[in-house]
């Protein structure tokens, strides 16, 4: 369903990438780029509002012609945008919400393991993958064609 | 065919075949098969022929095959679909010793033809990690002659439902002991053995030594070992960041960041597999699922009580303790004359009891020698020399090690030994936390002075003299130590070593003069000039490691300031933010 997910971290360089092998994946990566300015936007809507106030759940960031992005932010300031398709309009945004809790479990469960040092690039490093679980539930979740 | 070659009556059989519902399936489906055999196996046992009769423990069938006694071994029933086969292993090792009949009993398992081809391609490289082990491969090589091809085609482990896991692993470790028994130069091969067909099942041994090592790390063997901790423990078995790490994944179940004990057994396991060459698995083997191993093995203890608490466990009879209880079995087996258990509970529990008495003191004499072997395993180019001859000693010496030996390799020297990692020990907790700060300049200074006790110590191998130096260097040992206690742990955590024997023969600081006094004596006299050159290359090594270590120790540093710049930036951010709020 996703088209591209990707991880950001904190300083805003991605920790993680994926998207479906079609052409043009670097286009992809600018969208996500430029979903960043809209993320840090909304996170810095809050103003004076503390910091547990603010829903991680960020909603559409902004819509253009084929995709929508979807932004969800943990409380590490690590940032998860989703690109997807535009023609599957079927996706409600219940199951986004769901998608993003799926993706942030996982992505605390690679937190939890000790030897992944915060800030590396969660990444597969030939047969034996950094962080197997991860790329599997992503996989999963681009995979699902609707 | 096959069921002819059981020499069983005909109408046994075909009872068997109307018992285990071949008729109403219309094929030996491999279920079927399996009561089939275990049916046959109680027939040739004499019991009758009855469904109950699967349940107890049978010895393996015998076939009467063209060229030998081909015993088949099989899962028992109750665990048939995708678990282990125990006792079939044990009970067919432990015949082939007792009865000291042709080694063709000593043979692997050999799934009947029916199974299904899976078997036959695993089998091949099974048997090329049971011919690993040099006690497997005598008994192979005499089996091997005798068999022909066909049988060897058959032989793996696996069992045709490709589960893989499961039956070796006890295998290993009847065999271990039954090695042991009968052949007393074979301590490397034990830990070999101990790793032939089933990589994932952890042996009596290797369990104490993990649990050893869980202590090391956290006294409390039912709380938790946390990440950075484990960390830095496995990271002394130099695998690779990304292995390591997907070996966490792996053996962290619940994803808490956390090891409980048998979390931590299975990780430690996955990594001595690992270093052993074994890939890893895709997924966590059901031998190294955290239920699995917390029920196989509850309270790991030291004396009797386990097994005593382990026999109440009996009535309990959930598969797990099925599988253990077997094991248990086959132990009691092997230690009086195999009279395969054809009965019930009541008689293994018993049998249990004293087996367990008697496996206990054998496993406490062997423990330190096995582990040491099975860490030999770890560092097997560098230390098998190494580990053999502080078997040796070990053997020699009769006492009960402190620890289990810790591997070889990361010996750092003999005076890392034990008693320091003993005095550590307490120390190890309570600085845990403040495991990064201690600062890193202490490291290098007990290095040198260490290394100068060791080479010392060693290189004055004479009685007299060892007393009195391991007198002067105990002291300054202790001195040393207590002055840098966190930043020993680090470096010692993986000390397994055959070294925990040399170690014990400089100094033993943490146990106390008075003790260290007379261990002493006992290993300065077995410390022969051979032990010069190792005790220069332990602290040649030392010197290696304490070098990674420190480089690792600068890069978490390192890490740390950074996180640590991160966080003051972020609080004055929102100390500058707040600042306009309580202005107004």
């Amino acid at each position: 369903m996703a088209v591209c997910i990707a991880v950001i971290a904190k300083e805003n360089y991605p920790l993680y990438i994926r998207s479906t092998p079609t052409e043009n994946e670097l286009r992809f990566h600018y969208m996500v780029h430029t979903s960043l300015d809209v993320v840090d936007e909304k996170i810095s809507a809050m103003g004076k509002a503390l910091v547990d106030q603010r829903e991680l759940y960020l909603g559409l960031l902004y819509p253009t012609e084929d995709y929508k992005v979807y932004g969800y932010v943990t409380n590490s300031k690590v940032k998860f945008v989703m690109v997807v398709d535009s023609s599957n309009t079927a996706l409600r945004d219940n199951e986004i919400r769901s998608m993003f809790r799926k993706l942030h479990n996982s992505y605390t469960d690679v937190m939890c393991n000790p030897f992944y040092n915060p800030g590396d690039r969660i990444q597969s490093s030939g047969s034996v993958s950094l962080s197997r679980a991860f790329d599997n539930m992503v996989t999963s979740m681009m995979i699902q064609v609707c | 065919d096959l069921f002819r070659a059981s020499q069983l009556p005909a109408e046994t059989l075909h009872q068997i075949t109307e018992l285990c519902g071949a008729k109403r399936v219309g094929y030996f489906g491999a279920t079927q098969f399996y009561i089939a055999l275990k049916l046959i196996a109680a027939a040739q046992s004499g019991l009758p022929v009855r469904i109950e009769s699967i349940k107890c423990e049978l010895p393996l069938p015998r076939f009467m095959m063209s060229k030998n006694d081909g015993e088949i071994r099989f899962g028992n029933p109750t665990e048939l679909h995708g678990t282990k086969v125990q006792i079939p292993y044990l009970t067919t090792e432990k015949n082939s010793f007792k009865r000291m009949d042709d080694e063709d009993k000593q043979q692997e398992t050999q799934s009947p033809t029916m199974s299904p081809l899976a078997s036959p391609p695993s089998s091949p490289p099974h048997y090329q990690r049971v011919s690993l082990s040099h006690g497997y491969s005598k008994l192979r090589s005499s089996a091997e002659q005798m068999h022909p091809a066909p049988y060897e085609a058959r032989q793996p482990l696996v069992q045709p439902e490709g589960s893989s896991s499961g039956g070796p692993g006890t295998k290993p470790l009847r065999h271990q002991a039954s090695l042991i028994r009968s052949f007393s130069v074979e301590r490397e091969l034990q830990d070999n053995s101990s790793y032939p067909d089933e990589p994932w099942r952890i042996t009596e041994e290797q369990r104490e030594y993990y649990v050893n090592q869980f202590r090391s790390l956290q006294p409390d063997p039912s709380s938790f070992i946390s990440g950075s901790v484990a960390k830095n423990f496995f990271t002394k078995s130099k695998l690779s960041i990304p292995e390591l790490s997907y070996i966490w994944e792996l053996s962290d179940a619940d994803c808490d960041g956390a090891l409980t004990l048998p979390e931590f057994c299975a990780a430690f396991h996955l990594i001595v597999a690992r270093k052993n060459g074994y890939p890893l698995p895709e997924g966590l083997p059901p031998t190294l699922q955290p239920e699995y191993l917390q029920a196989a093995f509850p309270k790991p203890k030291w004396d009797c009580q386990l097994f005593d608490s382990y026999s109440e466990s009996l009535p309990a009879n959930q598969q797990p303790r099925d599988l253990n209880r077997m094991e248990k079995t086959s132990v009691k087996d092997m230690a009086d004359l195999p009279v395969p258990t054809q009965d019930v509970t009541s008689d293994d529990k018993q049998a249990l009891k004293s087996t367990i008495n008697e496996a206990l003191s054998k496993d406490v004499s062997e423990d330190p020698a096995t582990s040491k072997d099975s860490n030999s395993l770890k560092a097997r180019p560098r230390s098998r020399s190494y580990s053999s001859t502080s078997i040796e000693e070990a053997m020699k010496r009769g006492e009960d090690p402190p620890t289990p030996p810790p591997r070889p390799q990361k010996t750092h020297s003999r005076a890392s030994s034990l008693d320091l990692n003993k005095v550590f020990q307490p120390s190890v907790p309570a600085t845990k936390s403040g495991l990064l700060p201690p600062p890193p300049a202490l490291p290098p200074r007990p290095c040198p002075s260490q290394s100068e006790q060791v080479s010392e110590a060693e290189l004055l191998p004479q009685l007299s003299r060892a007393p009195s130096q391991a007198a002067e260097s105990s002291p300054a040992k202790k001195d040393v130590p207590y002055s840098q206690p966190p930043s020993k742990p680090i470096r010692r955590k993986f000390r397994p070593e055959n070294q925990a024997t040399e170690n014990q023969e400089p100094s033993t600081a943490a146990s106390g003069p008075a003790s260290a006094a007379t261990m002493k004596p006992h290993p300065t006299v077995q410390k022969q000039s051979s032990k010069q050159k190792k005790a220069i290359q332990t602290a040649i090594r030392k010197n290696k490691e304490a070098n990674a270590v420190l480089a690792r120790l600068n890069s978490e540093l390192q890490q740390q300031l950074k996180e640590v710049h991160q966080e003051r930036i972020a609080l004055e951010n929102q100390l500058e933010q707040l600042r306009p709020v309580t202005v107004l």
